[in-house]
């Protein structure tokens, strides 16, 4: 796979950008570290990270990201995002209103699973994974409706932690603090096509 | 199929929550309403405190962690993580703050230590500890004691940057001295750490320590907070610099801002302008206490 000049992005503005892109890096493609709206251009996909989302939120709003995203996305962009990503792409939260992105048709619950003393690790299964995979959750978030166009791809006690909508994908978990590509390979292949 | 087995409390948790808060500022806080000005600003999470550093500075005694009740209310103030100080060595402390469910706990110089031989066993627990330190040697004990995050000390209270900036460089340098050495040279170079040989080795393989490396104590400006990225550290702790300030609204966002955009000088600049009053600093030589030597 890849190899082939494929630039994909990563949201570089506040959280744990690095390792997705010392991910890219291994699996052959050319990462970016988005930090403002013409960094967007020629990407193949781009990544959010895991993080602070009202923060996140907030510096993307400051720096025309929310934007510029959305319109990436609107002109056949690829997006996934874990954790922190994941709520800015719900369309709406449970709790008090916070910049979002929205590309994805979903009500997302955030730290859904508890304080940081809940955090947790787990196998999880994966809809289309052979193999189970290693769910890293981190004052973790998880969708608690999904509306037409949105596949469940896995859940945890009846709670969606992963899911699958048009060119988008989001995990709760974080497949970037894991040596298990699986996730950065789907993403690349199956959503960006690479 | 996977199984159902569900861990909490493991290494990777506790230092991957500290992965989440990288490229941000963590700000110091005595009520709910500074809570809300640190998270609308940007903050990634806050630090729940009786006194900021200044005051305990200024008005002596013991200093201990905060009434239970205030971190209650800070917590139901905010959706962003909260973290709380207890005093080196009180493992008690920590045991209280674990039991409100706090989301980081920093076993802290700025308040008076408990124990001067022991810091805590900080593998017993299952939130996860933030601590200080000068220097290489006392950031590896500190993991070596469970800590799943460093910041470098500084000198907190004064406003004033220069020991934030001695401590990160000889954090920094001190690894990068490391990773020139032979396999044969490490029990030696950890026996001069006062360090674990196993974390030496560690750190002179990867040229980095393991966990994630923030800094505090004297950050008050923008441009502090970003000399202080472009040292190396992964995020940056504002304490008495922002509620200190004239304009403590408009100062942590600007601080935020910096931080993020900490290579990019007009972004620097921009964030500089109009912030008013920064708190008023104090040179390390005219103090009468150096809270950066406590610690074992």
């Amino acid at each position: 796979m890849a190899g082939n000049g494929d630039r994909v992005g990563v949201l570089a503005l506040q959280g744990d950008f690095r390792e997705h892109v010392q991910i890219l890096q291994r699996l052959g493609v050319e990462p970016v570290e988005v930090r403002r709206p013409e960094e967007l251009e020629d990407l193949a996909g781009l990544i959010i990270p895991g993080g602070e989302s009202t923060t996140i939120g907030k510096l993307m709003l400051e720096n025309g990201l929310l934007d510029a995203v959305r319109s990436y996305y609107y002109r056949n962009g690829k997006v996934w995002g874990t954790c922190a990503g994941m709520v800015l792409l719900a369309s709406a939260t449970t709790g008090p209103p916070q910049p979002l992105i929205a590309l994805m048709n979903a009500l997302v619950e955030r730290n859904g699973f508890g304080r940081q003393v809940h955090s947790f690790e787990r196998e999880l299964d994966v809809k289309g994974f052979d193999e189970p995979f290693p769910g890293v959750f981190i004052r973790a978030p998880f969708f608690e409706e999904v509306g037409p166009g949105v596949e469940v791809l896995s859940e945890v006690q009846g709670r969606i932690v992963a899911a699958a909508g048009e060119r988008v994908l989001a995990t709760a978990f974080h497949p970037e603090l894991t040596d298990d590509t699986r996730f950065h390979e789907y993403f690349l292949q199956e959503v960006c096509g690479i | 199929m996977a199984e159902n087995a569900q861990s909490t409390g493991t290494f990777r948790v506790k230092s991957g929550m500290a992965q989440m808060l990288k490229g941000g500022v963590i700000m110091d806080v005595t009520s709910a309403e500074q809570a809300k000005i640190a998270e609308e600003a940007g903050a990634v999470a806050v630090m729940a405190l009786e006194r900021v550093p200044a005051d305990i500075r200024a008005e002596g005694g013991v200093a201990r962690m905060a009434d239970p009740e205030k971190i209650a209310e800070i917590q139901a103030a905010v959706s962003i993580p909260v973290m709380a100080k207890v005093r080196i060595g009180h493992f008690v402390e920590a045991q209280v703050l674990e039991a409100l469910e706090v989301d980081y706990i920093d076993e802290s110089e700025v308040l008076t230590p408990a124990d001067e031989a022991n810091h805590i066993n900080k593998w017993a627990f299952k939130v996860p500890f933030v601590c200080g330190a000068t220097n290489l040697g006392e950031a590896l004990r500190r993991i070596g004691e469970g800590a799943a995050m460093i910041r470098s000390k500084g000198e907190a209270g004064t406003g004033n940057v220069v020991e934030a900036v001695r401590h990160m460089r000889a954090i920094t340098g001190e690894i990068r001295r490391l990773a020139t050495l032979g396999e044969e040279e490490l029990m030696s170079a950890a026996k001069q750490h006062g360090a674990p040989y196993e974390l030496v080795k560690w750190v002179a393989q990867n040229g980095r320590l393991p966990v994630v490396l923030f800094t505090a104590g004297g950050i008050a400006t923008p441009a502090d907070a970003a000399m202080m990225m472009q040292l190396g550290a992964d995020g940056v702790f504002v304490g008495s610099g922002i509620f200190k300030s004239g304009d403590p609204v408009k100062r942590a966002a600007a601080i935020v801002r910096a931080t993020t955009n900490y290579k990019d000088p007009r972004a620097i600049a921009e964030a500089s302008k109009g912030l008013g009053e920064a708190m008023v600093g104090r040179s390390v030589g005219e103090l009468e206490e150096r809270l950066a030597v406590r610690g074992w």
